[in-house]
């Protein structure tokens, strides 16, 4: 297909889609209705299971299913991406260059590092209270990680990443959700229901089923992105394609 | 006025439409749907949005306090989850395209290739 013609289909096609979306906008309750019918049931089930934090409430006890789903898309990807990323058969590995940084640098990253990881886990921790779970948390502790590859070097951050122990803390975090799950199941409720003890609501200990998912959220989120940005670094500071050339990634 | 809020996740989404179709680059290409995705959040905290509403989470406030729909904010955070896997996904393909094809232009892919 030229350009041209496809330009012309993308025009034809947005048209459409302007005048449809446009319509259809007509149709939606007023931008800032005071009238939210499933938001404010979202809110009395939340004060219900003694969970203050309602989105947590939502994606881990009222919608704890659909995020079954969509932390086996996250595993899904993950496990792709390694396939993907993986060192051919015709690849080989050139050795880590040593980097130069800033003492400034260096003195900053290591300074930033501890904070960071101890700022993940507090994300994680608190899912059920404040802004935050297992999904923010999660990535804040893998980029966190990555402070040792700006503040030093590649070499660096291999001897920190335990890359054999968190591929298998990705599969146990995915895991974890599945089999805690199965609770419910055995005292006689649904599949994911929130059946253990509720707590005080606005405490740490609050929301019953809540903060323990979030934690295997959270160590999933954690370990497979620190896995799959490994995947990636591999390939843009250690292997080498066989051809010799620059194999496209930033160095 | 108010239609304007919806308009705009509209917007981004040809925008980012509209970058897809034009690239030359994957990468860009990947970034573009990106931007496409990302209109959805807007659509959504549009939708969800209650004029003088808070974020919806009570650990420091009143039970009362009025806050906004927390129902599109969890879809909203689902939505950002997905997206970022996708990206890495595509991105890992666009790698694999570069090395078995020596190239990162949509159209210069052409033929099939066993």
């Amino acid at each position: 297909m030229s350009r041209r013609l496809r330009l012309a289909l993308f025009w034809a096609a947005a048209v459409v889609f302007a005048v449809a979306f446009t319509a259809a906008c007509t149709g939606l309750p007023d931008f800032g209705t005071l009238s939210h019918p499933y938001g404010s049931r979202a809110i009395a089930a939340a004060f219900h299971q003694r969970t203050a934090n309602t989105i947590s409430s939502v994606n881990f006890d009222q919608r704890a299913f659909d995020t079954l789903g969509e932390e086996s898309i996250l595993f899904a990807a993950v496990l792709g991406g390694l396939v993907l990323l993986r060192r051919a058969r015709d690849e080989r590995l050139a050795g880590v260059r040593r980097g130069r940084v800033l003492p400034s640098t260096r003195m900053f990253g290591s300074l930033l590092l501890p904070i960071t990881l101890v700022t993940g886990v507090y994300i994680v921790a608190h899912g059920q209270l404040s802004p935050g779970g297992g999904f923010q948390g999660g990535v804040i502790l893998a980029t966190g990680l990555h402070l040792a590859y700006i503040a030093a070097d590649y070499g660096v951050l291999k001897a920190i990443r335990p890359l054999a122990v968190l591929d298998a803390a990705d599969a146990v975090g995915a895991g974890a959700f599945a089999v805690l799950g199965l609770v419910g199941l055995a005292v006689g409720a649904a599949y994911l229901q929130n059946v253990l003890p509720l707590g005080t609501f606005g405490q740490l200990s609050s929301g019953g089923l809540v903060p323990v998912i979030n934690a295997a959220v959270g160590v999933e989120v954690g370990s497979g992105v620190v896995v799959l940005l490994a995947g990636f670094l591999d390939q843009a500071v250690e292997i080498v394609s066989p051809t010799g050339k620059d194999n496209g990634a930033g160095r | 006025m108010t239609l304007l809020f919806f308009l705009a996740a509209g917007w981004i989404f040809l925008a980012g439409v509209y970058g897809m179709v034009t690239s030359r680059n994957i990468i860009r290409t990947v970034g573009c749907l990106a931007v496409a995705q990302s209109s959805t959040y807007v659509l959504l905290l549009a939708v969800g949005f209650r004029r003088g509403g808070t974020s919806p989470y009570f650990t420091d406030t009143s039970t009362r306090t009025p806050v906004v729909d927390p129902v599109v904010q969890a879809l909203a955070l689902t939505d950002v989850v997905v997206g970022a896997t996708v990206t890495a996904l595509l991105l890992a393909l666009a790698l694999q395209l570069r090395k078995r094809h020596g190239t990162v232009d949509p159209d210069a892919l052409t033929g099939l290739r066993g």
